[in-house]
Formats: structure tokens, sequence, C-alpha cells
């Protein structure tokens, strides 16, 4: 398509996209703590997000003790181990994960993205992140109830989940019940927000496929969570019900400590149906935002257009619907019919497919880019490498006859955390260390961001690459200690030590990260509009952090793309996407003669 | 898990064919030189949403996430109750009735937001009074059942099948709560004489709210009665 009918004069009316009126809240409460500003509530469910999230890395260092050291240590027994198991588990990816990609980076990327003035409806938007607030509270009480949190393991199988001899069968397990119920509820009052605002919301030229990919994920991502989420919530009402009420959805008919229990012949497989048709899309629930950002950031920082976009988006598209049809390669051991463990193994291969094109066109991209090896990149990058690591043990555990021997193992521990735990929070830094600027108006300390940087890359391969081995051995998974076992060789437990003195070496490494957030807050170097001379709207506000309502009088108008870097011809390396192509900038004329003309759009002659 | 993937594979494929008509044979990486180009179909070309009020899609993309609440919990019904101990419910005769009051609440709204379009703004007050005030004769309704149910001694935890009853009709129940609430704001606007184009919007979605929830009650009725 030519770039047809130039008119450098051409008058661009005003947007038509609807004005939306904001409320301007008067009093320091209503700005910052009642928020209705997509921005502040960004922010306020990135720190809670990310302080609930330290109570779960502590967690896995008082796993690692136990495990590098057994029995050393007189806080952990085997009731508080499968506790700390659980509550790490559900922690990271619900209530870290999860709110921190979506609340977090939606809320603040997606306005300011899409070129809108906020979410389109704030009100529900703030409700959100209280509704949140309250589902975390809830599971931190569940620390401190009688009984203690619940120990069933992240994915709550019944029936021990609600059965006695399991930690937290009291009240632990009920409030998380209620706690994953009230976050999806908050979940769905700020999902419907992303979805519509990117429907309804976007600035005039802002077209569907002008989006950055970052917009992309995160919309994709809250589709699957919308479609995904009231899965777990059938499965949190129909387990409470079993609890409380008798009934026996999922709890079957069974004595227990000597006793026959009330129940009939309640299902537990129709539990892990329920549990992983969410499960499942639930890890790109991560991934997809995780793809999105890593595209932006990759194409930012090494100054070249993302490769192939079209087929990024539409890989997207893919990945989300595929991952309704591959959750149960979580139940291969459930005593499936081999026929379905074959239908579920081809699909799961098949998502590879869009996945490896992603892979592949991130590598193109870099490929002859002129890289800046800033602390972002370095995180993106990283993530690279550690998603192809973590997406190849995949291929493994997605084929039925490999995946049953390691079922439960090591290996499986370290496959996930590889691919949707490392991963995603490598991009989770990345993105932080990129947007940091906008957010605050100050640069992160560059030196503690690379001692960052390597400690956590390098030290998360210390953790995880060994566990592969160990999963080949048979270690299984959520035991407290193993004593002695013939199949074990005697240098596992070294294995084990290492891995946890690496894992510690980690949890550390993160307090120059919390220290870099905090004092350069307060100290940084003041950031400019457009430090990383990045061409995504929300670097073109007029203040930096942007104010209530993000742009100026008018929308930003849109004429290109997220990814003009590096335009033969054009003066500079970025062209921001509210530039005219009759730019001086791009046109490569002399500014100082056409310097009227440059600001054609804001000035209509 | 049938019921689920039909209703996920017919959304995926709308959001498929919807993003092919707004996305195929466009070339991202072309700039314009006007905001208005042929490029930002999104906004203005085929299959776009311009003009739809932003609520309105809002209430569209909670409907997919109810029903895919509802198929859900068909599947989960689905599947639990080919286990030998289900005994089938005979529902009460009462749930009849109920129907009706439901059936009266939909076509109350719909004659409401009809006279709405044509500008009666009296007779559109009036169905929607009606349409409120059945869906509330419908809650008490269930409520009813339920004792009757329960007065029996079928209780929640005696069978799945009540455990089942019981759940979805709760469920559905909170929906149309959920709705009565804003029927509320929207009568509460008539009573503050609002702008008519503000109640005629709350009006036309209390009726899409109200058809839907119908469809979705005669499914789950239907479902209950023939199993």
């Amino acid at each position: 398509m030519a770039q047809a009918t130039h008119d450098a004069h051409s008058y661009v009316p005003p947007a038509e996209v609807e004005e939306m009126e904001l409320y301007h809240a008067k009093t320091w409460i209503g700005k910052y703590v009642w928020s209705q500003d997509a921005k502040v509530i960004a922010v306020q469910y990135s720190v809670t997000a990310i302080a609930i999230g330290l109570v779960a890395l502590v967690l896995s260092v008082l796993m690692r003790l136990q495990l590098g050291w057994p029995n050393s240590f007189s806080i952990i027994d085997p009731s508080s181990y499968l506790q700390f198991v659980t509550m790490h588990g559900m922690i990271m990816v619900i209530y870290l994960l999860t709110a921190l990609f979506l609340g977090g980076f939606g809320n603040y990327l997606i306005p300011l993205m899409c070129g809108a003035r906020d979410m389109v409806f704030p009100y529900l938007n703030m409700v959100s992140y209280w509704v949140y607030l309250a589902a975390v509270l809830i599971l931190v009480a569940s620390f401190f109830v009688p009984g203690g949190s619940t120990g069933a393991g992240w994915t709550l199988y019944p029936p021990q989940a609600i059965s006695p001899g399991t930690p937290g069968t009291e009240w632990g397990i009920l409030l998380m019940l209620i706690s994953l119920a009230l976050f999806i509820i908050g979940f769905t009052m700020g999902g419907l927000n992303y979805v519509v605002t990117v429907l309804q919301a976007r600035t005039r030229g802002m077209s569907l496929m002008r989006l950055p990919l970052t917009v992309w994920g995160i919309f994709m991502a809250t589709v699957l969570a919308l479609l995904a989420f009231p899965a777990l919530f059938v499965s949190a009402i129909m387990m409470t019900l079993d609890r409380l009420l008798g009934t026996s959805f999922f709890m079957p008919a069974m004595v227990s400590l000597g006793d026959q229990t009330s129940y009939d012949n309640g299902s537990p497989v129709l539990f892990q149906h329920l549990f992983w048709f969410f499960g499942h899309p639930e890890v790109y629930i991560v991934a997809l935002p995780a793809f999105g950002i890593v595209s932006d950031l990759l194409s930012t920082h090494a100054r070249k257009a993302i490769f192939g976009y079209r087929m990024m988006v539409w890989a997207i598209v893919a990945i989300g619907a595929l991952s309704f049809v591959v959750w149960a390669h979580h139940m291969y051991v459930s005593g499936m019919n081999p026929y379905f463990g074959f239908f579920f193994a081809t699909t799961t291969l098949i998502i590879a497919v869009p996945t490896a094109i992603k892979v592949y066109n991130w590598v193109l991209t870099l490929w002859r880019g002129n890289i800046r090896l800033n602390v972002p990149m370095m995180f993106a990058i990283g993530f690279i490498f550690t998603f192809i690591n973590g997406g190849l043990t995949g291929l493994f555990l997605g084929n039925v006859t490999v995946d049953l021997p390691l079922s439960d193992t090591y290996f499986v521990i370290a496959h996930f955390h590889m691919v949707m735990a490392v991963s995603p929070i490598l991009v989770v830094f990345g993105a932080i260390y990129h947007w940091y600027p906008k957010v605050t108006g100050r640069m992160l300390d560059d030196r503690l961001g690379k001692i960052h940087f390597w400690l956590t890359f390098l030290g998360t391969y210390a953790i995880y690459y060994p566990m592969h081995y160990l999963g080949f051995q048979g270690l299984p998974r959520r035991y407290f200690s193993y004593g002695e076992t013939a199949f074990m060789s005697d240098s596992a437990q070294d294995l084990n030590m290492a891995i946890s003195i690496a894992a510690i070496c980690v949890a550390f490494a993160q307090l120059f990260f919390l220290y870099n957030l905090v004092v350069s807050y307060f100290r940084g170097k003041p950031a400019s509009d457009n430090p990383w001379e990045a061409t995504t709207l929300e670097w073109q506000t007029s203040k930096t952090p942007p104010e209530h309502g993000n742009f100026g009088p008018d929308l930003p108008l849109v004429y290109r793309w997220a990814y003009d870097y590096s335009l033969p011809g054009a003066t500079q390396d970025y062209i921001p996407q509210n530039v005219s192509p009759d730019d001086p900038i791009v046109t490569g004329e002399d500014p100082t003669i056409e310097a009227s003309s440059a600001t054609a759009p804001e000035n209509p002659s | 898990m049938t019921a689920v993937l039909v209703f996920l594979g017919c959304l995926m494929a709308g959001i498929v064919w919807w993003l092919i008509r707004q996305t195929i044979n466009v070339k991202p990486w072309v700039a314009d030189t006007s905001a208005e180009a042929p490029q930002t179909y999104a906004l203005a070309g085929p299959g776009s949403l311009q003009g739809v009020p932003s609520v309105k899609v809002g209430l569209g993309v909670f409907l997919a996430v109810a029903t895919s609440l509802f198929a859900l919990f068909l599947s989960a019904y689905d599947i639990r109750m080919e286990i030998s101990d289900w005994r089938p419910l005979r529902e009460p005769d009462l749930l009849w009735f109920n129907t009706a009051l439901l059936v009266l609440g939909s076509i109350a709204l719909q004659w409401g937001w009809t006279n709405a379009k044509k500008g009666n703004e009296t007779q559109r007050n009036r169905g929607l009074i009606a349409g409120g005030i059945f869906a509330l004769g419908f809650i008490i309704g269930q409520l009813m059942a339920w004792q009757e149910l329960n007065a029996a001694g079928l209780t929640i935890s005696g069978n799945p099948a009540n455990a089942f009853f019981y759940t979805l009709t709760a469920l559905h129940g909170l929906h149309l709560l959920g709705g009565l609430v804003a029927w509320a704001k929207t009568a509460n606007r008539v009573w503050r004489g609002a702008q008519p184009a503000a109640i005629n919007l709350g009006v036309e979605l209390c009726t899409l709210y109200w058809h839907y929830l119908l469809v979705i009650w005669l499914i789950l009725f239907g479902l209950m009665l023939s199993t």
C-alpha cells in the first residue's frame, strides 16, 4: 500500500472518540486511596501484589531450608511445610502474577497505550482493586486462624483438601475458597474494563493492528481470564458446599480416620476437570501479557520493528483459543481413557507452533538490531533463554508416555518454574525497569539493576537446572523429607543443599531490587518524558508522571504503528505513533524551515 | 465438558471472525497522513463497535462471562449425573408458575423498551416497573419452592440432584438480584426525572439482561425437568 494522498497541511478534525467525563477527586484520599484513576489503581495493584509476592518468596525460602538441611529447623514441621507449598503456589500464580500483569500493567498501560483518558468504567475499576485487596487480606488471615492455612497443595484436590488429616481443613481451606471467589469477582470487574476500554476507547487512528503488542497480550489474557476464572469459581462454590453443607459434588464415599463419612459418590476427577479448565488457561493468562510486554521491550531497545507483527498478533489469538483444549494434559495420571490422552497430547504439541513462532520472531527482532543492552533489555533477553528452556521441557511432559514416569517429580517443578514463574517474572522486572521512569518520573539505578539481573538470572538457573536431574531420579515433589530411599542417590541430598543455597541467594538478590525501587523514588535521576526514545503513546504525554486524564487538552492522533524504529530517511531512529508522515523528523527535511507544519495536527489552519 | 466447549468454540469462532474482518489485508507498518485513513477500520469500518455505548458492550462481555459460568455448571451437572448415586429430583410445580412470572417480566420490559424507542415515556415506565415486580415475584416464588422441597425432606445434602437444584437456582437468583440493582437505579432515574436518553439506555440494558436470564432459566429448568 502506498502512502497515498499526502497532504502536508491536511487538517485532522478533533477526535470523534467520545471525550469521557473524568471524576475529579477533591481530597488527597479521593486522589490516592479511593482513586478512580487507572494509573493510581495500577500502582495500588502492583504494590499489593508485590507485597504478597514477597510473603510467597519467604515461604519458598522456608521450604528450601527444610529441603536443603532436613529437620534442622524447629519452626518447620510436615504440616507447616505443606502449608508453605500451598500458599507459595497459590499466591505466586494468582495473587502476584495475575494481579500484577492484568491489574498492575493492564491498568497502567491500556489507557495510555490506546490513547484513552482512563478506563471506561473508572468506578468499577476502583471497586475491583478493593475487592482484590479484601481477597488478599482474607488469604493472609488464613495464616492466623486455628489450624492455619490450607496445606492441600495449590491445586486443592478433593477429597484430601477438606478431609481431616490435611492441614487447615477447619478454616484454612474455607478462607482460601472465599478469597479465591472474591478475587474472581474483583477480577471480573477489572477485566470488563480492560476489554471494553481496548474495544471502545482507543484514540483516533489507533486501529487494532496499530496497538502495541503489550495491549494485545493483556487484552487476550483478559479474555481468557474472564472465560476461565468461572471454572475456578464453580469449583470453589461446589467445594465450599461440600465442606459446609455436606453435599457430595466432589467428595466420594469414604472412611476417614476410621469413620464412614456422610459423603456419597462425589467425583474428585470432576474437580480436576474444572480446576484445570481454569488452570491451563491460567498459564497463558500469565504468559500472554509477558509475551506482549517482552515484544515491546525487545523492539524498543533493539531499535528495530518487531519481526512479523501480524503473525505475533495471530499467535497470541491462536494460543488463547488453543489454551482451552489442552487442560487434561495435567491429568494424565488420573486414569483417563488413552484416546483422551492422545487427543490432549496432540493439542498440547500444536500449541507449541504459535509459541515457537513468537520465539523465532523475538530472536529475529534482535537480529541486526541496534541493541542497547540496558537493564530492561537484559531481562527481556534473559526471558527468551528461560522461556525456551522451560518450553522445551514442556514438550517432554506433554507426551503421555514421558509424562507418566515424570509426573509429580522435581522435573515438573523445574519445568513449570522455568516456563511460568521465572520467565514471566523476568518480564515483570524488565517491565518495571522500563516503565518506572514514566510512573515515578525518576530512573532506576542502572548498576543495581544489572547486579539484580545477573544474580536473579544465573541464580534461577542454579536452582532449576539441577531439579531436572532430581526429577529424572524420581524425586517426588511435595515431600517434607526423603529419609532413606533406595532410588535416590546420596548426591541428591548434596544437590538439594546446593539448590537451597542458590535459592537463598536469589531471594536476597531481590533486596537490590527493592532498595532500588524505594531509594530511586526519592533520589533517582530525574527522567525525561521519553528516556528510552520509544514510540508508544504513553511516552508522548506532556507530563511525567502523566496527570489524571493522561493527555493534554486533545487526545493524540495516531498515524502509524508502534514499531517505527530506524526508519530510513528519518532524522531520528524512532517515530512516535502520533507523528504524521509529513513531519520533518520523518521526511528528513530541515525542521527549522517546516517548523510550523510540524505541529499541524495541533494547530489546524 | 461438552456444554462449555461448545460455548467457547462458538465464542472463539466469533472473536476470530470479527478480528479477521478488522485485520485482514491491513498493513500495519504503513503510516497514514491523516487519522481518517482507511487503515483506521477499527473505529469506523465493518464490524466496528463505534456508536454502541460502552455500557452495552460491557454488558455483552459480562453476559459472555456469565454464560461461561452457567455452561461450566451444566458440564459439571452432566458429568455428575452419570454417577450411580444420582436420584432425579421431582421439581415442585410452583416452578411453572415462577417461569410464567419470568416470561411476563421479559415481555413487560420488552414492551417498555419498544415504547421507549417510540418516545412513549409513560408506557416505557410502566413496562420497566412491571418487569421489576415480576422478577421480584419470581425470586419470592423460587424461595417458596425451596421451602416446599425442604419441608418434603429434600435437603441440599440429600442427593447430588438436590444439591445442583439448590445451587443452580441460587446462582440464577443471585444474577437476577444483581439485575434488580441495575433496575432499581434505572427506576430511580425515572423517579428523579433524568434525561430520557439515560433512562432509555437503562431500560434497554435491563431488557437484554432479563431476556438473557429467561433463556438461561429455560435451559436450566428444561435440563432439570428432563433428568
